[in-house]
């Protein structure tokens, strides 16, 4: 099935000894002149880069504190060596988080630190060479930003702060990567990262009405720029086209139509997701929050919910504030900005709103993947924690059968799905495959354990990793779900066809019982 | 006055001085870096009192490594701890008269040397004896050990091997601290100790010790988890992206 090895999932979870080079071969595509262009870095690899790279490093040290404070903090203990993913699948020694983050250190403590500059050799020190920027490459694209070390630093040194910077300078000298910065040019210029112009998006969402209304008889709208809705949803774009994502993107629309309340998508702002975290440029991340902060005052809308997509939450949670607030022209009582399953999930615990034949998930048993930028880098609901919670509310709401996967799996110490922080790429797939090792032997276990037969996820690159690295580990490409779309299988809308006939039968029913 | 008081009283202004104005900077860097984005760890507290407790569970009980290894866990916090002790008990040799608490702990202080000694001797033998640490380890890192045991057993051997004049050595250091310069006692093993506590001084800020300072300012354990609550952002970011005031002025 491929021209690598797919890793074997342990008996039990084992730690790897280390090999070195294994992934040395690894790197995505490089960017293309326009893309380059298009974003404000230079088109290929500048004269004199050694210098600007370390003139660039030295502005970064002075703009992040977790920049200066992580580099000179490591003690070299060891706790996060056995902790990311991708060392795990693929025992290359630079996957292991400190190694990774020491690729930059060293350069980092050579032109920077007293002891790198006059004692190098006895801390490790090293120029920065051509060789070391195309192992920068390499490596800080097989770092998925996940934070999983962070959990488990004694300091929460988190590398995806140091994978962020890296990627940051190497934008500046001219070497970019062609995935994230083509991606984040196309949202730039076109609103979403697949570059869906308006129409499209239109077709899609007119097309998904009509199914929807022969699926349930009820006229369920998907609107797009509709000035003066409520609530505004950025979703991913993969949620118009793409599998599981549609049915979640249903699932939303449903729930919006029960609780009554005005919602639109926009066309501008027609992507959730930011790459411009990935490549650690604050410049680019703000300029594609910036299209929903204008969508919503153009459209005028009330609130601003996201959808299933998970550094897309991140972002919006932690950052959006940052980057495009303050949003005081929208309404104070709500959060800005929600999550779609914060949202449902109110409208659970009122009780009064959504109504649902469990039954209809009845073929399938549940576990659930909390995202790594979901679960490690944002919060629902009003406690620490409500982002592990919240979703497998809804799961159990709809859902008869759900199972935890091991507690070490799970929560703040998840396992990346192995295709995030832009390295959902063809070009990386060996890498991709090789990282979802650990969640797949995790899988593993519930799948023997408890007859499990589906994951659900939040997240477009979860859903879209999953769908393409499944079946190298002898599962379905079905396996993964999104959680509205269990939402949208269980639904009962009022005066659905659904309805009438849960409804009709009881009637029948309660007459033969008073017969 | 012999030259060995004058040099080793020279040396400690010397370590003292380069230790202090050393932290003082870097405390200050860290203090002045803007962290521009809410980046803490979740689940995190959303109150700042909650920061504070967090932060006590990770600097008094190291509560990330625990659940990340438990081997590190034990030889690294019994070794901060048994530090911290010892530390304590040397109070002694800088306070007359000596306060009460410090007296109390002398003997603790004397025995949780064996404490730093095998706890820094585990950490060691981890670097040697696990793949994955051997890797990360360059020489300052053994070095780094090796300083430290070399504090811990040379200290150890002054109570437990051959004994020391104490007495003149604290009458060494209250002389220093007053600028009235005494005889130091010429023992081998108190030269060794001392040197290499200067050693250890002097390279402190300069060495991968300032994780001590630098866990107060990691920014994944520190902040108070309330960016939607809250607008956090940066002096740089307003002036770079929003000078041009049209963010402010939101009401339409």
């Amino acid at each position: 099935m491929a021209d690598f090895d797919i890793p074997k999932i342990p008996e039990y979870p084992i730690i790897p000894k280390l090999e070195e080079g294994t992934m040395a071969h690894s790197s995505p595509f490089v960017a293309k002149p326009p893309h380059q262009e298009g974003l404000g870095y230079p088109t290929e690899l500048v004269d004199n880069w050694e210098n600007k790279a370390i003139e660039k490093m030295g502005d970064l040290l002075g703009k992040y504190r977790s920049f200066q404070v992580y580099l000179d903090s490591c003690v070299k203990c060891g706790a996060c060596t056995d902790k990311c993913h991708y060392y795990l699948g693929t025992t290359d020694a630079k996957n292991m988080p400190v190694a990774r983050q020491d690729l930059l250190r060293k350069v980092y403590r050579r032109y920077f630190t007293f002891a790198g500059k006059y004692f190098p050799g006895l801390v490790g020190a090293t120029d920065l060479t051509k060789d070391v920027l195309d192992e920068w490459y390499s490596y800080f694209h097989q770092c998925s930003q996940c934070r999983r070390c962070s959990v488990f630093c004694p300091y929460g040194i988190d590398t995806a702060e140091i994978s962020m910077a890296a990627r940051e300078i190497m934008d500046v000298v001219g070497l970019g990567q062609k995935y994230c910065n083509e991606i984040i040019l196309k949202a730039q210029t076109l609103g979403n990262n697949l570059g869906l112009p308006e129409p499209a998006l239109k077709d899609t969402l007119v097309d998904l009405e009509e199914e929807v209304e022969e699926d349930t008889g009820v006229a369920v709208k998907y609107p797009l720029d509709e000035k003066g809705a409520d609530i505004l949803l950025v979703t991913p774009s993969a949620d118009f086209f793409a599998e599981p994502h549609i049915d979640g993107l249903i699932g939303y629309g449903k729930v919006f139509h029960e609780a009554g309340v005005s919602w639109t998508m926009s066309s501008k702002a027609s992507e959730a997701a930011n790459f411009g975290m990935f490549i650690g440029s604050y410049a680019n991340m703000r300029k594609l929050a910036m299209r929903i902060r204008e969508a919503a005052l153009e459209l005028g809308v009330k609130r601003i919910v996201f959808g299933e997509c998970g550094h897309a939450w991140r972002v919006a949670y932690s950052f959006l504030n940052t980057l495009a607030g303050p949003f005081d022209f929208l309404d104070p009582k709500y959060p800005v900005p929600q999550h779609i399953c914060e949202f449902t999930w109110d409208l659970i615990q009122k009780g009064d709103t959504l109504r649902f034949n469990v039954e209809e998930n009845d073929h399938m048993r549940l576990t659930f993947h909390d995202s790594c930028n979901v679960a490690r880098g944002s919060r629902m609901g009003s406690y620490p924690g409500g982002q592990f919670d919240i979703p497998r509310n809804i799961i159990k709401t709809v859902c008869n059968h759900y199972y935890d996967m091991p507690q070490d799996t799970i929560h703040d110490a998840t396992y990346c799905c192995g295709g995030g922080g832009g390295l959902l790429t063809d070009d990386l797939m060996e890498l991709r495959v090789k990282g979802a090792m650990p969640r797949m032997a995790a899988l593993k276990t519930v799948v023997e354990d408890h007859g499990v037969t589906n994951m659900a996820a939040i997240c477009a690159i979860c859903k879209s990793q999953f769908s393409k690295v499944l079946p190298y580990y002898d599962f379905g490409m079905d396996m993964i779900v999104s959680v509205h779309q269990l939402v949208s299988s269980a639904i009962v809308l009022k005066g659905s066809e659904q309805e009438a006939e849960l409804d009709g039968v009881e009637e029948e029913e309660t007459e033969e019982a008073t017969a | 006055m012999s030259f060995l008081s004058i040099f080793y009283a020279l040396i400690f202004y010397a370590a003292t001085a380069l230790l202090v104005v050393g932290l003082v900077r870097k405390i200050r860097q860290y203090a002045k870096t803007p962290a521009p984005l809410k980046i803490p760890t979740t689940p995190a507290p959303v109150t700042k009192g909650g920061v504070v407790f967090r932060m006590f569970k990770e600097v008094v009980f190291f509560y990330s490594l625990f659940r990340s290894n438990k081997w590190i866990w034990l030889f690294g916090w019994v070794f901060h701890l048994t530090l911290l002790i010892v530390l304590l008990r040397h109070l002694r040799y800088f306070t007359d008269p000596v306060w009460w608490w410090v007296d109390l702990i002398q003997p603790f202080g004397k025995y949780a040397a064996f404490g730093m000694i095998l706890g820094l001797a585990g950490l060691w033998a981890r670097r040697f004896l696990v793949d994955r640490v051997r890797y990360i380890s360059a020489p300052s890192d053994h070095l780094m050990l090796a300083l430290l045991l070399g504090i811990g057993i040379s200290g150890a051997s002054m109570t437990f091997v051959a004994h020391t004049d104490i007495v003149a050595v604290k009458v060494f250091f209250l002389g220093l601290m007053r600028f009235d310069i005494q005889p130091l006692p010429s023992d081998p093993l108190l030269l060794i100790h001392l040197g290499l506590v200067a050693v250890l001084m002097i390279i402190f800020p300069v060495s991968k010790l300032l994780h001590a300072p630098g866990v107060f300012f990691s920014p994944t354990r520190n902040q108070v988890d309330n960016p939607r609550e809250q607008r956090h952002v940066a002096d740089w970011a307003v002036a770079e992206f929003e000078s041009a005031g049209d963010q402010q002025q939101s009401k339409p």
